[in-house]
């Protein structure tokens, strides 16, 4: 789960890391307030939404797509630079790298103080695999894209690994700092600042923390420009708070119902909708539509225990895609039963009135007896034996609908 | 002999009294696992009917273990407490026995949590953590079997194909492609999606090289992290059977999780083409459609001389 750059920095100014000072707004009135509040000269003017690249990224107006402003983030010296520039980024479209061309309509401004940036770097928290550890990254080169520098410069990044059992030790922070080539007064600061950030990464259940850039202020404080911060889903359970912090805009409102039904659920590009049990048989089904020629519309898991009406919810959710053409349900029965997913099947295309070709692999518990109820019903589902015969048959009716 | 778990096991389930724990101590039962009690805390002194036997309850796993000798333990308890569960279990066999298998098939359970766990099993080397969000891990017997987990126990049958995978469904879909070809299964072992967990691949593939039972392997991967590819590195050097392999997710969008805490491709970082690519580096004889496993599969033992 992500949150908003202005959430994650009132997140670690709780937690003791030095940010600057800032106000979230949500109308130029809002922002020209934040500026007088704020008493600094020059202030950043940003706009909130989840993708990053919003420095580089450029606004549109969300009706007329005409071009608005290049730059999601500016720098404002008065009053009316501020008003100016909120006008530009409230309620248009800001396109960037990671956002795809159709952009994120920005409903939330971030209005912050300036400071005199002596060098910019880049900070990351996260848990690494490999380690199985909480994992400390740092680069002197602050401000760039990080994929960049572990590409052409490995050498600039360094890491660090957690033990949990002693948590960041004193000597693994001082070596990074001096890694980054900190002393005096600026490395106390750094020292003190990472130390927080660990213990605001494990309690608050954060998936990765990114500050790009860290900065190092001419009067050698360390402070956090950027902030990235998201939420490890899995601890949901005891944050009562992330509720409040969540952003549903950012989301995909389908993805977000699919969760609430107990089923996974990723939109593709593709005509071929796909119901799965089991994430990687899901993954691996749409693979096989793409070897055989098709391609899938969706991932959809609806998991190990599903029953009719999520069967019914995942149909009805797949079928919202108007671009679906065609239907494979592939699913292999563990504890899950074929003859039960079979009436189900049966019961969501009927209640659904089903337009589309549907074929249905089943395999395991059961199978005998679900086969038999898919062939004596009177609705046009083709079977398949297994999942190559069903991609085939699927990618062969679709083309021959086209026709 | 197979893998870390033979199959007259003795099997203990830690939430036997919940739900999920219950319903699957009855499939384990049934199917001929050797279960010898469960563990739910509040609850000790309790029985638990499983197929018209009944199966005593106790209050720590400590007490547990003491009292049935217990090779293996199964984990079903909720995401909140499952983390505790796993290092319960791992004090309890390292103080009792010195060694045991902790099985657990949770999903859901926060990351920071397993980091710790993790940690905490790796300290007490006696004891393999196998999981967690897994369909755990199964040894087909001539009657019946050690099956702990969630898996179908009916499509096994024992043989010496290995199997391990970070899937699921997938897992009992190789294990259909080895019955396809007339190849039963020595262990399979299903390590899970989740970013963080215990044994993984390598652990697996160097097991399957010492047993003597198996001779040959089959590994599944998804994309996500490079556990895949470091596999594969290992295998290389290392392992002299036969393996088949396959990876899902080819077609998944990087940045998106598929299903799986894990299955995400981030930075451009864990693609299903990397891994192929490293699988075939390696030697390991790829299928693109899992339903070609069983194929590619028979070729490899006819290339081994196993067939």
């Amino acid at each position: 789960m992500n949150i908003h750059e202005y959430q994650g920095k009132e997140l670690l100014r709780a937690n003791g890391v030095p940010v600057l000072d800032g106000v979230h707004c949500k109308t130029v009135e809002e922002a020209l307030d934040a500026y007088d509040s704020l008493n600094s000269k020059v202030v950043a003017v940003k706009s909130q939404i989840h993708a990053g690249g919003r420095g580089k990224g450029t606004l549109y107006n969300p009706k007329t797509r005409e071009h608005v402003m290049d730059g999601g983030v500016k720098i404002a010296f008065s009053r009316d630079e501020v008003k100016s520039y909120s006008e530009n980024i409230l309620g248009n479209i800001l396109v960037t790298i990671q956002t795809g061309d159709e952009g994120k309509l920005v409903s939330n401004l971030y209005i912050e103080s300036g400071c005199d940036i002596e060098h910019e770097y880049y900070l990351a928290l996260l848990v690494d695999r490999e380690n199985k550890a909480v994992m400390i990254m740092a680069s002197t080169e602050g401000g760039m894209n990080i994929e960049d520098v572990a590409h052409e410069t490995p050498e600039l990044i360094h890491k660090i690994i957690i033990d949990p059992n002693s948590g960041l030790m004193g000597f693994q922070n001082r070596d990074l700092g001096i890694a980054l080539g900190l002393s005096g007064t600026a490395l106390k600061s750094f020292m003190k600042m990472l130390s927080s950030m660990y213990q605001m990464f494990v309690s608050n259940d954060c998936a990765m923390v990114e500050i790009n850039p860290l900065v190092k202020t001419k009067s050698d404080e360390i402070v956090a420009l950027d902030s990235k911060v998201s939420f490890d889903e899995n601890a949901e359970f005891r944050h009562k708070n992330w509720d409040s912090l969540r952003d549903l805009s950012e989301e995909e409102d389908v993805e977000v119902r699919a969760k609430e039904a107990g089923l996974s659920y990723v939109k593709l590009d593709g005509n071929i909708g796909c119901l799965v049990n089991g994430a990687g048989l899901a993954m691996a089904t749409m693979d096989v539509i793409k070897l055989y020629g098709g391609e899938p519309a969706n991932f959809l898991d609806v998991g190990g225990g599903a029953n009719e009406e999520q069967v019914k919810t995942a149909f009805s959710i797949i079928l919202e895609d108007p671009n679906v053409k065609g239907i494979l349900v592939n699913i292999f029965g563990g504890i899950m039963r074929c003859d039960i997913i079979a009436r189900g099947v049966i019961a969501a295309t009927e209640a659904l009135s089903l337009e589309v070709p549907l074929v249905v692999r089943l395999a395991g518990t059961n199978v005998d007896e679900g086969k038999k109820i898919l062939a004596q019903s009177t609705l046009n589902i083709h079977p398949a034996d297994d999942l190559a015969e069903g991609a085939q048959k699927i990618v062969a009716l679709i083309s021959g609908g086209a026709q | 002999m197979p893998i870390w778990i033979e199959e007259d096991a003795k099997v203990l389930v830690q939430g036997i009294t919940g739900k999920q724990g219950m319903f699957h101590a009855e499939k384990m039962v049934e199917y001929g696992t050797n279960i010898v009690g469960g563990c739910t805390p509040g609850k000790g002194g309790q029985t638990v009917e499983l197929q018209g036997s009944n199966f005593p309850v106790w209050n720590s796993m400590t007490e547990a273990i003491t009292e049935t000798d217990a090779d293996a333990t199964v984990i079903y308890v909720p995401p909140p407490f499952a983390g505790e569960a796993i290092m319960e279990a791992a004090d309890a066999f390292d103080k009792v026995k010195g060694e045991g298998v902790i099985v657990c098939i949770t999903e859901g359970i926060p990351t920071i949590d397993m980091v710790k766990a993790v940690a905490y099993v790796y300290n007490r080397p006696g004891i393999r953590l196998i999981g967690p969000n897994c369909p755990g891990i199964i040894t087909p017997g001539e009657n019946g079997g050690a099956k702990i987990g969630i898996m179908p126990g009916h499509i096994h049958a024992k043989g010496r194909i290995g199997i391990v995978s970070k899937s699921g469904t997938l897992t009992y879909e190789a294990v259909a492609q080895t019955m396809s070809i007339g190849e039963g299964q020595s262990t399979c072992i299903g390590i899970g999606g989740d970013p963080v967990n215990g044994t993984g691949f390598i652990e697996c593939l160097a097991a399957f090289e010492a047993d003597s039972q198996t001779e040959a392997i089959v590994m599944i991967g998804e994309i996500g992290g490079t556990a895949e590819e470091d596999a594969a590195a290992w295998a290389a050097e290392n392992v002299t059977k036969p393996i088949v392999g396959f990876v899902a997710g080819a077609t998944a969008p990087p940045g998106k999780r598929m299903g799986h805490a894990g299955a995400i491709i981030s930075g451009g970082k864990g693609t299903a083409e990397e891994k192929f690519a490293a699988f075939e580096a390696a030697g390991i004889a790829c299928a693109k459609d899992p339903s070609e496993l069983g194929a590619v599969l028979l070729e490899s033992l006819k290339k081994a001389g196993l067939r």
